[in-house]
């Protein structure tokens, strides 16, 4: 085979864990909390000690419930069944999880371009506990011990399964950061990566481009973040890629991802796989929510980000998936954009002010008061400031509060009225007679020259647009 | 042929009814009542070996709280100061709990199971924890990693397993009342061979928190007594909702002792022919289940056969079913957080070395052979040909018994094929002790109640079980028809050893 690079196509379906915020975990009364000293959340039911039995958390599947009206899956009765392997983090040597009739099920996302990205199932799990390694590779048969912590062991979990929907790493990355959106909105899970609360496994296969059937998969594990997430498809990519270019096969298999070297290994084969000898789990009855129960969830579901987008564009006159709209929404900044539209202001500019100088310093919106930002976006939209400004202005609102106008003033920023710049304008103008000559004459690349001398003349104060709609007026 | 003769007289020690109602009414301090029983334990347990642990000293302390409740006017509650013998798997706050097997070694539960939790509630003193079959897993009680317990009518026959150490306790007169589980006739098979009365409940009607778990779909705890009124007042205290198992039931449990002493006058019941023919089953307790039938018709009850076709196939689906569930319940005990641990200390020992060395070390061969007959029933090919199989025989079962109870309010079959055998003779062959169940299974399968009265002795003149099974939440009237069953029967052989009080 000689195809290159381009004439593949990348086809990923994604599983992602997402914790689930109960106070409780999902079988038993202790805590759910990141970061406690290890070992403390603990009692029989999650430490699996003999005799010992679960008990299923109504919050949990009330969560669960809310991902799956969110992510438009059929809501079923439903059963738990073990999967049985052997691994030390694992109390019982199972997980109770659920298998063939999940809770939610047949679904959809649609991406912020309305693309619809199919959800196979939503269920409901339990979280294993955390291990360490220590000595070794950082891998259990290497270690010279391990230490083991079950607080996370029984915090519940929401697995969601795409359909191999996807196409490339941008796609997979806006997919996860869609449903993170998702998740976080309907309260169902903090979303957060970082802290191993959201986790993802991608399968990844490759095929000539145009080509239906689907190529052999791999599945990767070890995806802690956005950024790995991207790294490893790309190189699980062009991995299998050129294996199939060198003539030989991709085997189906498991592999682990490695940040530090940037690259994944194989974990098991197809043939390696474990045998997790599935039975319906016999502690527990099976998980019937009540129509009445369903309806609930579905009627107090908090709006979700494709709706909160679209009528952010709406106001802005952008497109949903403009980039702009997205970050607004992602980062939850839509309360200015409200206050700019009562006021009746420049709805556009305040989404472009939002996600790009609020966004870069948006552990400190507290400081930005709705009113504040409201002036803000006034005063630039009316030309009392320019764009340059601005962006100093709402810098400085955003690092210590207080009134643009007062701001403005003190670092005496204000934007030359009309009369003023035009008088700018003429004595540039005639100062430099050969250059206006050229321009005159249409070589549009001098706009730059003059502008540059006329912000000099101001000291910054110009209004580079109002600035060459002048030079463009005074040309005829 | 036993060294003992026929049947002696029932034996004369007090009921728990009565050693209740002494201690509440301060006429019989609870102290005397435990002193009594340890003493008995003292004397004759070291031949009988019905324990794993004697909790003497916690016993007397728990005795000594019911009389101060006594003399300060508190009622203690409805088993005031009965001692009660506690099989092996129940767990016990800081107190070792075995399933006497080697792989708990050192393991002691930070909890108490809900049963234990209610019995002390009640005012009931335990005065043991019992030996049983390894993991529950047996019917002789010769599978245990502490040895084997006798048969206190002869000390070289088994007392019938898994709960063999609770029913030869009763037996004994080491406490009136004790506490067994019955996966698939642990409870109602050992009874039978001791001559003790032995109660499975409905699934679902005694809370399992706190029980080691061997089947979890089929385990259910249950009562041993001398007397039908004592395993009801047991029941009835240990019965009921209970949040913290999601399989037991949450509507109040059904009384046990709400008929007593009501007779069968107009009942229908129905003799099992498939449990009455099934392999097996020896001329005399053949014998002895149509006498006891002809008992019931003697008082009034209309008695005919029926068939419960699905039944036959009950010994299979449970060999199927119990291994798969045991294999996933006990893969816990892998020597990572309790128990015991054996490992190699040296770089080659990582942890798949530390299972199988563990796991080798701390099993039985009675628990491997079921732990890798159920991994094999679960694995990936060859799960719906067993254990999607015998679910469906299951339900088969369940259709059948119910059709029956369409036509009959109670079921009357044996209990145990024979009386108690000889200790080894079994144990060379697997096939042949599991048939020890082939009559008890089924209940288990069904989920429904069912339990034994002693009803005469075989050739040996060893004692004799019937069983009497209802439909679901029919324990009051499996208790009303037991009761009957219990003033018709011929009196209860007496035990060779710890014999009854002049």
């Amino acid at each position: 085979m000689t195809a290159t690079a381009t004439d593949w196509e990348v086809v990923i379906g994604l599983e992602v864990h997402a914790e689930l915020r109960t106070a409780t975990k999902l079988f038993c009364s202790c805590r759910n909390s990141f970061g406690d000293e290890p070992n403390t959340n603990v009692c029989p039911v999650c430490l699996g000690l003999p005799g010992s039995l679960p008990v299923l958390n109504r919050q949990a599947v009330e969560y669960a419930m809310r991902i799956g009206t969110a992510l438009h899956c059929t809501i079923q009765p439903s059963i738990f069944h073990r999967k049985n392997y052997f691994y030390p983090d694992m109390p019982k040597d199972y997980q109770i999880s659920q298998y063939d009739i999940p809770i939610n099920a047949d679904g959809w996302l649609a991406l912020p371009n309305g693309r619809r990205i199919g959800i196979v199932r939503a269920h409901l799990e339990e979280d294993t506990g955390k291990t360490t390694h220590v000595g070794g590779g950082g891998r259990i048969h290497e270690a010279a011990h391990s230490l083991v912590d079950y607080n996370r062991a029984g915090v519940p979990l929401v697995e969601i399964v795409s359909a191999p929907d996807l196409r490339g790493v941008e796609d997979a990355r806006t997919y996860v950061d869609e449903l993170r959106g998702i998740l976080v909105a309907t309260g169902a899970s903090d979303g957060k990566m970082e802290e191993g609360s959201l986790r993802v496994d991608a399968n990844v296969s490759v095929r000539p481009a145009g080509e239906t059937a689907f190529g052999t998969r791999c599945e990767i594990k070890n995806l802690n973040s956005l950024r790995s997430l991207g790294r490893a498809i790309e190189y699980e990519a062009r991995r299998q890629i050129s294996l199939i270019a060198e003539g030989e096969t991709v085997l189906q298999e498991t592999r682990h991802w490695d940040e530090s070297t940037g690259r994944t290994g194989s974990m098991r084969s197809k043939e390696e796989a474990y045998d997790y000898r599935y039975f319906p789990e016999p502690d527990l009855v099976p998980v019937a929510p009540s129509s009445e129960w369903i309806a609930a969830v579905a009627t107090a579901l908090p709006v979700l980000p494709a709706a909160r987008r679209a009528s952010v564009a709406e106001a802005a006159g952008m497109a949903p998936d403009d980039d702009p709209v997205i970050t607004v929404v992602r980062l939850g900044l839509e309360p200015y954009v409200d206050a700019v539209v009562a006021a009746g202001g420049d709805a556009g500019l305040a989404v472009r002010r939002l996600a790009n100088e609020v966004a870069a310093q948006v552990d400190s919106i507290s400081r930005l008061t709705p009113d504040a930002f409201v002036a803000l976006v006034a005063m630039e939209h009316e030309g009392a400031l320019t764009t340059a400004q601005a962006r100093e202005v709402l810098k400085e609102l955003l690092e210590s509060s207080g009134d643009p106008k007062e701001i403005a003033a003190r670092r005496r920023f204000e934007a030359l009225g009309t009369g003023a710049l035009e008088a700018v304008v003429d004595e540039v103008v005639a100062a430099h007679p050969d250059e206006w000559a050229r321009y005159a004459g249409g070589e549009d690349k001098l706009t730059g020259f003059f502008i540059g001398h006329i912000k000099t003349a101001t000291e910054g104060k110009a209004d580079p647009k109002a600035a060459s709609a002048l030079l463009r007026t005074r040309r005829g | 042929m036993s060294p003992r003769g026929a049947a002696r007289s029932t034996p004369g020690w007090p009921s728990a009814v009565s050693i209740a109602d002494d201690v509440r009414a301060g006429r019989r301090p609870a102290s005397d009542v435990v002193d009594e029983h340890l003493e008995r334990i003292a004397t004759a347990d070291g031949d009988v070996h019905a324990f794993n642990l004697v909790l003497g000293d916690e016993a007397r302390a728990a005795a000594a709280r019911i009389d101060a409740a006594v003399a300060d006017g508190r009622d203690p509650g409805p088993l005031a100061g009965v001692p009660v013998a506690l099989k092996d798997n129940l767990c016990t706050r800081g107190i070792p709990t075995t399933c006497s097997s080697r792989i708990l070694e050192g393991w002691r539960p930070p909890y108490d199971a809900t049963v234990v939790e209610r019995l002390v509630q009640a005012g009931a003193i335990p005065v043991g924890k019992t030996n049983l079959d390894e993991f529950a897993m047996g019917s002789s009680t010769e599978n245990s990693a502490f040895g084997a317990t006798r048969n206190p009518h002869d000390l070289g026959r088994v007392p019938g397993g898994s709960s063999g150490g609770s029913a030869a306790a009763v037996a004994a007169g080491f406490a009136p009342l004790g506490l067994g589980s019955d996966t698939g006739g642990s409870i109602r098979q050992p009874a039978a061979l001791c001559g003790v009365v032995g109660v499975k409940p409905t699934y679902g009607v005694v809370s399992r928190y706190g029980l080691v778990a061997f089947a979890s779909s089929l385990d259910q705890i249950g009562p041993f007594a001398r007397s039908v009124a004592d395993a009801a007042l047991l029941l009835d205290v240990i019965s009921g909702p209970d949040p913290a198992d999601s399989t037991c039931l949450a509507e109040p449990a059904p009384r046990a002792s709400a008929r007593l002493g009501e007779g069968v006058e107009g009942l229908r019941i129905g003799i099992v022919t498939e449990l009455a023919n099934a392999e097996g089953i020896a001329p005399e307790v053949a014998a002895r289940t149509r006498e006891a039938a002809d008992a019931l018709a003697a008082s009034g009850a209309k008695v005919d056969e029926v068939s419960v076709p699905a039944a036959v196939y009950g010994l299979s689906a449970y060999y199927l079913i119990a291994p798969a569930e045991a294999s996933s319940n006990l893969a816990r005990y892998d020597g990572v957080r309790y128990g015991l641990r054996v490992a190699d200390s040296s770089p080659a020992g990582d942890i798949t070395d530390m299972y199988i060395r563990t796991r080798s070390a701390g099993f039985g061969p009675e628990v491997k052979r079921r732990i890798m007959l159920g991994t094999y029933a679960l694995s990936a090919g060859y799960y719906d040909a067993y254990y999607g199989k015998a679910q469906r025989v299951r339900t088969l079962i369940i259709r059948d018994f119910e059709a029956a109870y369409q036509s009959f309010d109670i079921l009357l079959g044996p209990t145990a094929p024979s009386t108690a055998f000889e200790l080894g003779a079994k144990t060379a062959d697997p096939l042949t002790m599991y048939l020890n169940d082939v009559c008890t299974i089924p209940s288990n399968l069904a989920g429904h109640p069912a339990m034994t009265v002693p009803f005469g002795v075989g050739d040996d003149g060893l004692p004799v079980g019937v069983q009497v099974l209802a439909p679901a939440l029919g324990e009051s009237l499996m208790f009303q028809v037991a009761a009957a069953l219990e003033a018709a029967a011929p009196p209860t052989p007496v035990p060779v050893i710890g014999g009854p009080p002049a």
